[in-house]
C-alpha cells in the first residue's frame, strides 16, 4: 500500500513524532498552564505558531516540486494565495448582515463600490463543503492550465521559474483591481466565524493550530508517499535527466503535471489555513517576493528532503519576527544575505548538516549532481 | 502735419522746462520722441500717438503699450521724463525710465502724471498688442503669435491683421493668419470660410467648426460638419502616430532594461535577478552627478552616462566574483543567489541614501517637445532616450559581432568546454562579460531616470518586464531582444487605451505565457548545439 509506505522509513517517524509532541506540548502549555506563568504559551504565539506551520506546508508543497520535480516555481504564492481567497470568501459570506453596512448578502466593500448583486464566481461560497472544495480546486485548475500549457511544450528550467513568477505577478496586478470582485487592494477581511465557532476565541484559535498541524502531517506523508512511489521514482528521474526519461518512453509531462497540480492543491490548503489565522487575505500574498521567499525556506532548510522544508519555513519565519521586531531595517539584509549564503555554502541546507539524507537509502542520485549534468 | 507743430512746441516747452542736459540727451534717443505725443489730454492724439509707436517697430513698443495699458506708463510732472511704475503701493513708487528700464530710484506719486486712457483706446492698445510681436524679426516669433491669434480676432483686429499678410514673407504665418481670420468670418457666420479652415488640427479651428456645426444656418453647419469629420479622421492618425511613439518609447526602455540581461544570460545560463537593481544604481548615479554639479544638469547627466556604466560593471563584477562563479552550472541557485544580492543592494540604497524617491532635474535641451503638426508633438526626453537606446544597441552589436572580446563571448556561450580547451580564458570572458551587461543595466538606469522617479523600488518595476522581452526574444540573441522589447512596448501602449494600464500588462502576460506554447525558445531561438544548453 503506498499510503503506507512513509512510515516505514525513519526520518518520516521521526518527522512526525516530533510534530506531533510538539502540538501536544504547546496544546498542554496553552490550555493547562495558568497565564502568567514562564512557561505559558499565549494564544497569540498559538496563532503565530499556527501561521508558521501553515507556512511549513507551503514550503512541503514547493520541494515537493522543486526538490522532487526539478522545478523551482517561483509562483507558489499564487495558488496559496488562492486557496486563502477561497477560504476568504466562505468567511465572508459567514458574516451575513454583521457587516459595517449589514448587507445579509453582499460583503462590505461590495456595498461600498455600489454593486447590487453578488457576482456569479461568489455563488456557493455560503456552503462550507463548496467554499473546501474550491480551496484545493482553484488552485489545482490554475495549475492544471498552467502546467498543461507549460508541460507540454517543453518549458523547463529558468524559463518556467520566470513564467510562474509572470504568473503570479498578473494574478496580483488582477486582484489589485476593484473590479475584479476580490475586495481590491485591502482584501478580505473582518471575519467573524468558521463552521459556527468564533474566530476570535481562544479555543478556535488553538483548533485552528491542532488542524493547520495535522494538515502539515497529512500533507508531508502524503508528500512523502508520492515521493516513494514509482511516480517519484519517474519525478526524480525526470528532474536529473528529463531528456532520457522521455527517450525511455515515459511521458514527462505528465508526471510533471500531476506532481505540480499536488503541490498547488497543498499549496491552496495552506492558504486556507492560513487565513483564518491571520485573520486578512490580500493581493500581496500574490506578490513575486513572498514566492521567492518560500523558496528561500526550502533552499534554507534543504531540499529534497521535505522536513528540510519545514526546518526553514520555521526557522525564516521566526527570525523574519524577531528581526522585524528589533530591527525592521536589518531584515531584507539579513534575508538578501541568506539568500547569497545558503546557496554558496550550503546547497543541501540544514538538512544537509543533518546528514539525514532518506535519498540515499533510496537509491536515487544526489539532488544537485544531476542539475549540472541538464 | 498737424501734429508737428504741436509737436515742436511742445518740445520748446520742455527744453525751457527742464533745461538743455535732458533735452539732448532726449533728442539723442527716438524713444522720447515717440512718447512725448502721449502727453496730451485729447485720446484722439493719445491714439495716432500709439500708432507712431506701433509703426516705429521700436523694440521697446512693446513694454511702453504694455505699461500704457496697465497705467504704469507716467510722466514726471517736472521734467517731462517718462517712467514704468514698477509698484504702485504706497506714498512713493519705485520706477525705471521708460526709455532705458534702468532703475530710477522712487518718485513721489504726487511728481508723476498717469498717462490716461480711455475704452476706445483700451481696446486699439489690446489689438495693438495681439498684431504687435507680428512684427518680431524671428520668424519663429511671428508664427507663435499668429498662432496665438487663432479664436482671438474681433472685428477691430481683421484690418490689422490684413495689413499683416499683406507684407508678411512667411507663408506659415500667412497660412496662420488667415485661418484666424476664417475663424472670425466663421463666428460671423460665413460658411465659405470653412473651406480656408478644412484640415487644420489646431483645437481652436475645432472648436469653431463644432460651434458653427450646431448652428441654425443649415448650408453652415453642414460644411464644418464634414470638415469636423475629415479633421478627427486625421487625429485618429495622429492618434495612432502617438501611441506608436509612447510604445517605440516604453519598448526602447525595455531594451535598454533587458539587453544587459540578455547579454549576461547568454554567458552565465542563468538569470541575473540583481540586474534590475544595476538599473537603479545607473538612476542613482546620475542622482548624484547632479549633487556633485549644482545648476549644470545636462553636463552631469553627459557624465553620468559613463559614470553610471562604470558604476554598475564594477558593482557587476563584484557581484560575478563574489556569488556567481561559485554557483557555476547551477541556473536555478543562481537566480536565487542573484535574488538576494538584489535585496541587500534595495535594503542598502534605503539605509544609506532615503526610502523616498530622488528628483533628477532634466536639462533644458531635453525637455519641451518636438512638434510634428498642431495635433502631433513628440516629448523630446523620450525621444533622446528611444536614440539613446538606439545607440546602445548598435554598439553592443559592434562589440559582440567585430571585437575579439565579443568572438570570445560568443564561443564560451555556446560551448565553454571547447572554447576553453581552444585556448580562450573562460573566466575572464565571464568577468568581462557581466561588466559589459551590468554596465548596460547602468546605462539603462541613466535613461530611466530621465522618465521616471528615481527610487529604490525603480529596478524591481521593470525587472520582470525585462525578464519577459528576454524570453519573448530568444535567449542570447541581440536582435530577438530589440524586436522583443520594443514591440512589447508597442504591444502595451495599444492595448492601454481599451483596457486600462492594469488590465493591458495581464494581456501582455497572458500573451507572453501563450506564446511560449509555440515558440518556447522565444522570437529567435538558438539553432543547433547550443539550443541544448
Amino acid at each position: 500500500m503506498w499510503l503506507t509506505r512513509p512510515f516505514r522509513e525513519r526520518a518520516t517517524r521521526l518527522f512526525l513524532g516530533i510534530l506531533l509532541a510538539a502540538l501536544a506540548l504547546v496544546t498542554l502549555l496553552n490550555l493547562a498552564v495558568p497565564a502568567g506563568h514562564p512557561l505559558h504559551v499565549s494564544t497569540y504565539t498559538v496563532t503565530l505558531l499556527g501561521k508558521y506551520l501553515s507556512y511549513a506546508l507551503l514550503a512541503v508543497a514547493v520541494d515537493l516540486v522543486w526538490g522532487y520535480l526539478g522545478i523551482l516555481s517561483l509562483g507558489h504564492g499564487a495558488f496559496f494565495a488562492l486557496g486563502g481567497y477561497a477560504m476568504g470568501m466562505y468567511l465572508m459570506r459567514q458574516i451575513g448582515d454583521r457587516g459595517t453596512y449589514g448587507d445579509p448578502v453582499l460583503p462590505d466593500f461590495m456595498v461600498f463600490l455600489d454593486w447590487d448583486s453578488l457576482p456569479w464566481y461568489w455563488l456557493g461560497f455560503d456552503m462550507a463543503w463548496f467554499a473546501f472544495l474550491m480551496v484545493l480546486l482553484a488552485p489545482g485548475l490554475l495549475a492544471l492550465v498552467f502546467g498543461f500549457l507549460a508541460f507540454r511544450s517543453r518549458v523547463t528550467g529558468v524559463y518556467l521559474s520566470i513564467i510562474t513568477q509572470a504568473m503570479t505577478f498578473a494574478l496580483m496586478l488582477a486582484f489589485f483591481r476593484n473590479e475584479m470582485g476580490f475586495g481590491g487592494n485591502n482584501g478580505l477581511t473582518d471575519f467573524r466565524e468558521l463552521l459556527g465557532f468564533d474566530l476570535r476565541s481562544d479555543a478556535t484559535r488553538l483548533g485552528l493550530f491542532l488542524a493547520t498541524g495535522i494538515a502539515l502531517a497529512l500533507g508531508y506523508v502524503l508528500c512523502r508517499a508520492i515521493v516513494a512511489s514509482k511516480l517519484g521514482r519517474v519525478s526524480v528521474a525526470c528532474r536529473d535527466a528529463e531528456a532520457r526519461t522521455r527517450f525511455l518512453g515515459y511521458r514527462v509531462e505528465r508526471f510533471q503535471l500531476f506532481v505540480f497540480v499536488v503541490s498547488a492543491m497543498l499549496a491552496g490548503l495552506a492558504g486556507a489555513l492560513y487565513v483564518p489565522q491571520v485573520g486578512i487575505i490580500n493581493p500581496s500574498e500574490f506578490s513575486p517576493i513572498f514566492s521567492i521567499e518560500v523558496v528561500l525556506w526550502v533552499a534554507l532548510g534543504g531540499r529534497a528532503t521535505l522536513y528540510g522544508a519545514v526546518i526553514g519555513a520555521l526557522l525564516v519565519n521566526y527570525a523574519k519576527t524577531v528581526f522585524t521586531g528589533v530591527m525592521p531595517d536589518a531584515w531584507l539584509f539579513a534575508l538578501g544575505g541568506m539568500f547569497v549564503l545558503v546557496t554558496v555554502f550550503l546547497p543541501k541546507g540544514i538538512a544537509g548538516l543533518l546528514r539525514l539524507r532518506p535519498w540515499r537509502r533510496a537509491g536515487t542520485s544526489q539532488p544537485t549532481a544531476g542539475e549540472a549534468a541538464t | 502735419m498737424r501734429m508737428l507743430p504741436r509737436f515742436l512746441s511742445g518740445l520748446l516747452c520742455l527744453c525751457l522746462l527742464c533745461g538743455l542736459p535732458l533735452a539732448a540727451q532726449a533728442q539723442d534717443d527716438p524713444g522720447q520722441a515717440l512718447l512725448d505725443p502721449l502727453a496730451t489730454a485729447s485720446y484722439a492724439e493719445k491714439g495716432e500717438a500709439i500708432e507712431a509707436i506701433i509703426e516705429s517697430g521700436d523694440a521697446r513698443s512693446r513694454r511702453w503699450l504694455e505699461a500704457l495699458l496697465g497705467g504704469k506708463l507716467q510722466r514726471h510732472k517736472d521734467t517731462g521724463r517718462f517712467v514704468v511704475v514698477v509698484e504702485n503701493r504706497g506714498r512713493n513708487w519705485p520706477v525705471v525710465d521708460a526709455l532705458s528700464f534702468e532703475d530710477a530710484g522712487e518718485m513721489s506719486r504726487r511728481e508723476l502724471d498717469r498717462i490716461g486712457i480711455n475704452n476706445a483706446l483700451r481696446g486699439q492698445l489690446q489689438g495693438a498688442l495681439a498684431v504687435l510681436d507680428l512684427h518680431a524679426d524671428e520668424v519663429r516669433e511671428r508664427r507663435e503669435a499668429a498662432r496665438a491669434l487663432l479664436g482671438d480676432v474681433d472685428a477691430g483686429l481683421v484690418e490689422p491683421i490684413r495689413a499683416v499678410i499683406d507684407g508678411e514673407e512667411d507663408a506659415e504665418v500667412r497660412r496662420l493668419l488667415e485661418q484666424a481670420l476664417a475663424i472670425h468670418r466663421l463666428e460671423e457666420g460665413e460658411a465659405a470660410a470653412v473651406d480656408a479652415l478644412s484640415g487644420s488640427l489646431n483645437a481652436q479651428v475645432r472648436s469653431a467648426l463644432n460651434a458653427a456645426s450646431r448652428s441654425e444656418d443649415p448650408e453652415l453647419a453642414a460644411a464644418a460638419t464634414s470638415a469636423l469629420a475629415d479633421i478627427e479622421q486625421k487625429m485618429t492618425l495622429n492618434r495612432g502616430l502617438e501611441t506608436l511613439y509612447f510604445g517605440l518609447s516604453l519598448g526602447s526602455v525595455l531594451v535598454l532594461a533587458a539587453i544587459g540581461l540578455a547579454i549576461t544570460f547568454g554567458v552565465m545560463g542563468g538569470i541575473n535577478m540583481a540586474h534590475g537593481e544595476l538599473i537603479m544604481l545607473g538612476a542613482y548615479t546620475t542622482w548624484a552627478m547632479q549633487q556633485l554639479l549644482p545648476g549644470q544638469p545636462g553636463l552631469a547627466l553627459l557624465l553620468s552616462i559613463p559614470a553610471g556604466f562604470l558604476v554598475a560593471a564594477l558593482a557587476g563584477v563584484v557581484i560575478e566574483r563574489g556569488v556567481i562563479q561559485f554557483l557555476k552550472g547551477r541556473p536555478l541557485e543562481t537566480l536565487l543567489a542573484t535574488f538576494g544580492v538584489s535585496l541587500i543592494l534595495q535594503q542598502l540604497v534605503r539605509t544609506v541614501i532615503s526610502p523616498q524617491n530622488r528628483s533628477v532635474v532634466t536639462p533644458e535641451w531635453m525637455s519641451g517637445s518636438l512638434m510634428l503638426n498642431e495635433g502631433l508633438s513628440l516629448t523630446l526626453n523620450r525621444l533622446y532616450v528611444l536614440g539613446f537606446a538606439l545607440v546602445v544597441f548598435a554598439a553592443l552589436m559592434l562589440v559582440m559581432r567585430r571585437t575579439r572580446l565579443g568572438l570570445e563571448v560568443r564561443a564560451v556561450t555556446q560551448n565553454r568546454g571547447m572554447a576553453r580547451a581552444m585556448g580562450i580564458r573562460a573566466t575572464r570572458v565571464d568577468i568581462l562579460t557581466f561588466a559589459l551587461g551590468a554596465g548596460v543595466a547602468g546605462l539603462a538606469g541613466v535613461a530611466l531616470s530621465q522618465l521616471t522617479n528615481v527610487g529604490p523600488n525603480l529596478g524591481q518595476n521593470y525587472i520582470i518586464d525585462s525578464f519577459m522581452v528576454v524570453v519573448f526574444g530568444g535567449v542570447g540573441n541581440l536582435w530577438g531582444t530589440l524586436v522583443a522589447g520594443l514591440s512589447l512596448g508597442v504591444i502595451n501602449q495599444v492595448l492601454e487605451p481599451w483596457a486600462g494600464a492594469v488590465l493591458a500588462k495581464i494581456v501582455v502576460l497572458v500573451f507572453i505565457i501563450l506564446f511560449i506554447q509555440k515558440r518556447p525558445r522565444g522570437l529567435f531561438p538558438q539553432k543547433g548545439r547550443a539550443a541544448e544548453g
